[in-house]
């Protein structure tokens, strides 16, 4: 009844292809983005920041850049975790090293970096396609978890191995608050979120799309494979640096490789496929999944007073979040993002379905 | 059907969101001496970690049922699962720091790196005894840092004083090998500085063997250990990682009398599976083990008959249990000293807790009161050496049980004093943090 695009005409080529073209959708998005950038940080707690709103948006920046990469090209990557600690370490050593080096510059430098490295593994990609492709970028990980924890040079002859950054500034304003630290990965989140939709729309993002769909295909109508795959890793080992740059920097403070390991990879292959893959949106939902569900769970016991311990908890945590795992992708193999569309659709014709 | 049901799961999600958002702030309680626990009965550390929650937990309950709290203050606690995953002890941390947290033990080193850099911001005292970071010993820079009692670089003197002492003087140890079998994390890493330090002086050479985390899988570690057949084997390591070295070890023929454990690595559920081919094993050991000690009678009364205990019974008194009761006693003791400043009867602040900490002295008369004799030395801290003491002994495993098998060790302070201040010094230049003037060590 609300929710329907009746007497919506589109009189421009521009106002067809914008990015929520019914109304409805941009009023929700400018309410979603009041809301995240002026009533939260207002009035969310500390807890909300640190433990849930921080660590979600980090995450789901990473998820969207994997996103990219499995999603929209195609190409399954098991070496996320290290794309993140590459770009973590990385603008760790800018920030370090360089005196006076602008927080925002080494971070961007770090996806930087990331994406060089992401460009180096993603070579293989030209040879080798999908599940062998995903065992070759696991070189990727074990070479970082290397890298990193012998390596001296890169933790700064760190005697213990672990890094931590120094206190955050920007433009001499200090990104001490949780509010703050809040705000800055928000706009990144917000930033990138948006490049990326408009990527995938462009040219590059339907070559992308091509040679997901059939490579040989692609390749025959002109699509030059090494350019389409090796952007898709740039691109995407770019925002993955990033994010694992905000992780460390803003998110940890101090940190060790363990921060990004192997089950970080998984972790993030996971939000991308429950939330959808091939959708900007549901690297968002694929993160709220996987970061709030075992939180809210883990807490459960406590609110409703059940005196059960916390081994037994933490158990229930497991075995309730796995089960909903496969419950999702039973009800819907697409993802979350997938649902949600289906849940428009359906609320457009509500109340009078066919 | 199933958008219906899609809209009701989100229902539920947001409904489950908005009440994340409200969780901490509904738990303000007065009158209460909130700890929280940061714990892990789970995963590949849980053999280890799950007695030393025990211990922490048992400890409370014992100070509330006997001496009704802290001055009339009762002490209340919530457990938090980390898994000793970094991210997720962070936000345990975030959740239980709401609650009006007088101090906090992370076990781990790992969230304690990561917490390091947040607790000052909290006023909330981190107390790591026996773990760490080495350099946070010093109080000037590291003012909210608590390793008491022993770091990894007092381990790791105090082992090569030991092998020192059994060749028959430290340096007898010139061209022999030692290996440090090391958990490959800052956890294995932090007694690296030392041992080379302690190479240099006394020329034996260093060989470093990293283990993948959690340790199930250290073929190519003992092989390592094969080729180069060291002298002496440091075992550096937790959890699983201990008994798989062990085994290891009994594969591969490393006489399991030249092993000596940190202090992480000295416990029942690192030998037990083991059993009898683990004899010989040594490993230091701040605390015995065993029910005698009247701290453990009194909770084996008080609390465990009551049904009480919070674990098995016949694991009160373990290795790790003991160094749980420890951890908590000294967390209350400074609860109990902060009052005594601050006002007898009164909730602390994290910011009176640590000065608490800071001003801790526990004399053999106060020991021998709270039911510790024999279990630990004095204890005095201050407001530059925030370790208070670095005894400790070597205990070995007879295939049944630990017995002591040295007297007891204190760290060189020559050679702690200086590396401690240097990385302390590094540490903040790093973070452009200024020493503490005299002034705010009175505070």
């Amino acid at each position: 009844m609300l929710y329907r695009e009746n007497g919506q005409f589109k009189s421009s080529y521009r106002a067809d292809q914008q990015i929520f073209p019914i109304l409805q959708d941009r009023i929700a998005i400018a309410a979603l983005l009041a809301i995240a950038f002026v009533v939260l940080p207002l009035s969310a707690p500390e807890y909300l920041f640190r433990a849930i709103l921080i660590p979600f948006l980090i995450l789901s920046l990473a998820a969207l850049g994997l996103n990219i990469l499995v999603g929209y090209c195609g190409q399954i990557s098991l070496g996320t975790g290290a794309f993140m600690a590459v770009g973590a370490y990385a603008a760790y050593n800018f920030q370090v090293r360089i005196e006076g080096m602008p927080l925002i510059l080494s971070l961007l430098l770090g996806g930087a970096c990331a994406t060089a490295v992401g460009v180096l593994f993603g070579i293989p990609s030209l040879r080798i396609k999908g599940l062998y492709l995903a065992v070759a970028t696991l070189a990727a990980q074990f070479f970082a978890d290397w890298a990193f924890l012998r390596v001296p040079w890169f933790t700064h002859d760190s005697s213990s191995g672990s890094v931590s950054v120094p206190s955050l500034s920007l433009f001499g304003l200090s990104i001490d608050s949780p509010a703050r630290k809040y705000l800055l990965c928000l706009c990144f989140v917000s930033v990138f979120a948006l490049l990326a939709k408009n990527l995938v729309r462009s040219s590059i993002g339907r070559e992308w799309m091509a040679m997901r769909d059939m490579d040989v295909a692609a390749a025959v109508i002109g699509i030059r494979p090494v350019y389409a795959k090796l952007t898709a890793f740039a691109v995407s080992s770019f925002i993955v640096g990033v994010a694992g740059a905000l992780w460390g920097f803003v998110h940890l403070g101090a940190w060790e490789p363990a921060a990004f390991s192997i089950d970080r990879s998984f972790q993030l292959l996971f939000m991308v496929i429950i939330g959808g893959l091939g959708s900007i949106m549901g690297s968002f939902f694929g993160a709220a999944f996987i970061i709030l569900l075992p939180l809210l769970l883990s807490q459960l016991p406590a609110w409703f007073g059940l005196p059960i311990s916390t081994a037994l908890a933490s158990h229930l945590e497991f075995m309730i979040f796995g089960a909903l795992i496969v419950f999702f992708l039973i009800v819907e193999p697409h993802g979350l993002a997938r649902l949600w569309s289906t849940g428009k659709e359906k609320l457009r014709l509500w109340p009078f379905p066919h | 059907m199933r958008f219906k049901s899609f809209l009701s799961a989100a229902a539920l999600g947001a409904a489950g969101l908005a009440s994340l958002a409200t969780a901490p702030a509904a738990f303000a309680q007065a009158k209460e001496q909130f700890f929280p626990l940061l714990v892990y009965r789970t995963g590949a550390y849980a053999p280890n970690g799950t007695p030393w929650a025990n211990g922490k937990q048992d400890y409370l309950k014992l100070i509330n049922a006997r001496d009704g709290g802290v001055n009339g203050v009762k002490l209340s606690y919530e457990e938090c699962e980390t898994g000793y995953a970094t991210d997720r002890g962070v936000e345990c941390y975030e959740r239980l720091k709401g609650k009006g947290a007088s101090m906090i033990d992370p076990q781990a080193t790992g969230i304690t790196f990561a917490l390091t850099d947040k607790v000052p911001n909290d006023k909330i005292p981190l107390v790591t005894l026996g773990y760490g970071l080495a350099a946070s010993q010093d109080g000037g820079v590291f003012k909210w840092n608590f390793p008491l009692m022993g770091s990894y670089w007092t381990a790791a003197d105090i082992l090569i004083q030991h092998i020192g002492k059994k060749e028959g003087g430290l340096d007898k140890l010139k061209g022999k090998k030692i290996a440090l079998v090391y958990h490959d994390s800052p956890f294995g890493k932090e007694p690296m500085p030392m041992l080379e330090e302690r190479s240099k002086m006394h020329g034996f050479e260093l060989v470093k063997i990293p283990v993948t985390a959690p340790g199930v899988e250290q073929k190519s570690a003992w092989l390592q250990v094969r080729q180069q057949r060291p002298d002496y084997v440091l075992l550096w390591g937790w959890g699983v990682m201990n008994s798989t070295a062990l085994k290891e070890a009994v594969a591969t023929g490393y006489p399991r009398e030249k092993m000596y454990g940190v202090w992480w690595a000295g416990a029942e559920p690192d030998v037990k599976d083991v059993g009898e081919s683990a004899k010989g094993y040594n490993a230091l050991a701040m605390n015995p083990s065993g029910q005698s000690p009247k701290v453990i009678q009194d909770i084996l009364k008080i609390v465990h008959e009551k049904g009480q205990g919070t674990g098995p019974k016949d694991e009160v008194g373990s290795v790790l249990y003991t160094r749980g009761l420890i951890i908590q006693m000294l967390g209350v003791e400074a609860v109990r000293r902060a009052q005594e400043r601050f006002g007898k009867g009164k909730v602390m602040t994290g910011e009176q807790v640590r000065w608490g900490l800071e001003n801790l002295e526990l004399d053999q008369k106060r020991l021998d009161a709270l039911g510790f004799a024999g279990v630990m030395r004095p204890v005095s801290t201050s407001c530059l050496d925030h370790m208070g003491n670095s005894w400790t002994r070597v205990h070995t495993w007879d295939g049944a049980k630990w017995n002591f098998s040295s007297d007891w060790y204190q760290a060189d302070e020559q050679i702690i004093k200086p590396m401690v201040k240097a990385a302390a010094d590094k540490y903040a230049s790093e973070k452009k943090l200024t020493r503490r003037t005299p002034e705010d060590c009175q505070s």
